[in-house]
């Protein structure tokens, strides 16, 4: 009642900080099998295997694309492609298909993750100075040497971006693996819709995003101790 | 370095403010109607008749056959079908943007009380007082009109193999399945509000016994392909599938009797926004009530979501058949 008097739009900021509250204070959700450390460590860990499989499979063929200059249009397509898969509907179709398992929740978050880490790294490796790659190779190093050693490290801030916006892409959508039985943060949600439960939606909504921001400030700790100095400066 | 920054702080700005946008749209589904909502449709003109449909199969067809008698009446009728669940169709009714829901009358009462107590002491016995409890819960605005014979239910549907593991066959109850199961395990996928509904796990558990420790709980779809793959591929023992779920007859699964009647009745009931319907229109609805039987939906819901036909043809050719239009 005293929300509706503010106002709409105040009335449903309060709603939404309440419903917050209830969550935050709560002990149901922050203790015992099903707690949010519980779901927030499966979270994690859907997020660590779909990102490593989509660096497995993406970085070295952005490295390879990007190192010889060919198969650009290949990589562009593939990219494209990829990221007009509807995630939801491969998730659901391959649960229908093959049962209730990891690997329908997995594949669809590798292939959303596939296509920023290939076309970063691709474009970053494209993107060093030429210069550089010459005059490594006048030093006499062989094309894996100038790989590992110049193109990699001058392209480490493209492909750590890339890695980057992937792995918070996964993190937003690993919600969904709840749509099919899993944990993770998307049961929050998902239970919560399906109960008309929305302190639990909220709740899970915002643990969601505060996930998202951590792995952003990971990215950036990761940004400050890997990529040399010479090229952070530029 | 410093645009990056700027870029992320913008990125992190715009993401908190589009997530709080996001945020808010779910909340306001808690709060009443709104007429002053810039993205809802305009009030149905008079004369003109709009009819709503959830998002699974039955209810676009059952949408199709109260409009297509009303639209042999002479009214004019739009349809909104696959809006979504429940919580957003039951809103656009209550603003009277919507017309007419086709509705079940034990699941509206669930959604019209919340208390999981008062559910739990009053169990769901006769259509008639299922549809008196949903009246009185309704606004005066709206109204449930003469339900159908036809139930489109919950239930406990066994896989074939956990059928023959447990040697329970055609007629088998919960209360004989729960016997038979001892102290086994069991999987069972449905979804995620059946864990905690009266007429759900909940209830199987306190008016059968079923001990939650035996259970493991898969949260899937309601009654959707998820828990119609889960169930004919065996990744769970048990899962909740409608009575008129074609997947039933066709995957060889038993369905469970319910003789302490947990999962209430389920009616097929038109609601309607009272002032967008006519006397004539009320009595059309109620005609095509009359004749639609459980064994008539499942016939139509074989035609419609198992055999591919277009809903609004199965329907115009059992109206037709019925002499309804």
């Amino acid at each position: 009642m005293v929300a509706r008097a503010l106002g709409k739009k105040a009335g449903r900021a309060v709603n939404l900080l309440n419903y917050l509250n209830s969550f935050l204070h709560d002990p149901a959700y922050w203790h015992g099998q099903d707690s949010v450390w519980q779901r927030l460590l499966q979270h994690c860990e859907y997020t660590g295997i779909a990102l490593l499989a989509a660096a497995v499979l993406a970085f070295p063929l952005g490295c390879l694309t990007g190192h010889t200059g060919r198969g650009g249009p290949l990589v562009s397509v593939l990219a494209t492609a990829a990221r007009a898969l509807p995630t939801f509907g491969l998730l659901v179709l391959l649960t229908v298909l093959m049962g209730i398992g990891f690997l329908p929740v997995a594949v669809p978050l590798v292939a959303l993750a596939v296509p920023p880490i290939l076309l970063a790294t691709h474009v970053g490796i494209r993107g060093v100075d030429p210069a550089a790659v010459d005059a490594a190779r006048g030093l006499g190093m062989r094309p894996m040497q100038i790989l590992l050693q110049v193109e990699i490290p001058a392209a480490l801030p493209s492909i750590l971006n890339g890695l980057r916006s992937a792995a918070v892409q996964i993190v937003a959508t690993a919600t969904i693996a709840a749509y099919v039985s899993f944990g993770g943060l998307g049961r929050y949600i998902v239970d919560g819709l399906s109960e008309y439960d929305y302190v639990q939606v909220v709740g899970g909504a915002v643990l969601v995003a505060l996930l998202s921001i951590a792995v952003l400030g990971l990215f950036a700790v990761l940004k400050r101790v890997v990529v040399s100095p010479g090229i952070r400066a530029r | 370095m410093s645009t990056t920054k700027w870029r992320s702080i913008i990125a992190l700005s715009t993401a908190a403010i589009l997530s709080g946008g996001v945020l808010a749209g779910c909340s306001s589904s808690s709060s009443p109607a709104k007429a002053s909502n810039p993205l809802a449709p305009a009030k149905a003109s008079a004369g003109t008749v709009v009819i709503g449909s959830n998002s699974f199969a039955e209810s676009t067809l059952l949408a199709d056959i109260y409009g297509q008698a009303l639209a042999a009446k002479g009214f004019t009728v739009k349809y909104q079908l696959n809006i979504g669940a429940r919580p957003v169709t039951y809103q656009q009714i209550s603003t009277g943007a919507i017309t007419l829901m086709p509705e079940y009358n034990g699941a509206l009462l669930d959604y019209l009380d919340t208390s999981v107590v008062k559910k739990a002491a009053e169990p769901q016995t006769s259509t008639a007082q299922v549809d008196s409890e949903v009246s009185a819960d309704l606004p005066s605005t709206l109204e449930i009109l003469d339900p159908a014979s036809a139930q489109d239910n919950d239930t406990l549907t066994l896989t074939k193999a956990e059928a023959a593991a447990l040697n329970l066959g055609p007629g088998a109850s919960i209360a004989d399945f729960v016997k038979a199961l001892g102290t086994q395990k069991i999987t069972i996928g449905a979804a995620p509000e059946y864990q905690t509904k009266i007429d759900g796990l909940l209830g199987i558990e306190q008016d059968y016994g079923l001990n939650p420790a035996q259970v493991t709980f898969k949260p899937l779809d309601e009654g959707g392909s998820l828990t119609e793959a889960a169930l004919t591929n065996g990744s769970v023992q048990a899962g909740d599938l409608f009575t008129t779920d074609t997947t039933i007859a066709k995957g060889s699964l038993l369905t469970l009797t319910d003789p302490k009647n947990i999962f209430g009745l389920q009616n097929v009931v038109p609601l309607v926004y009272k002032s967008g319907l006519s006397a004539t229109g009320v009595a059309a609805l109620n005609a095509v009530s009359a004749k639609l039987d459980s064994a008539t939906l499942l016939s139509l819901d074989n035609l419609n979501a198992g055999q591919g036909q277009d809903p609004a043809t199965v329907a115009k050719t059992w109206l037709t058949s019925e002499g309804l239009i």
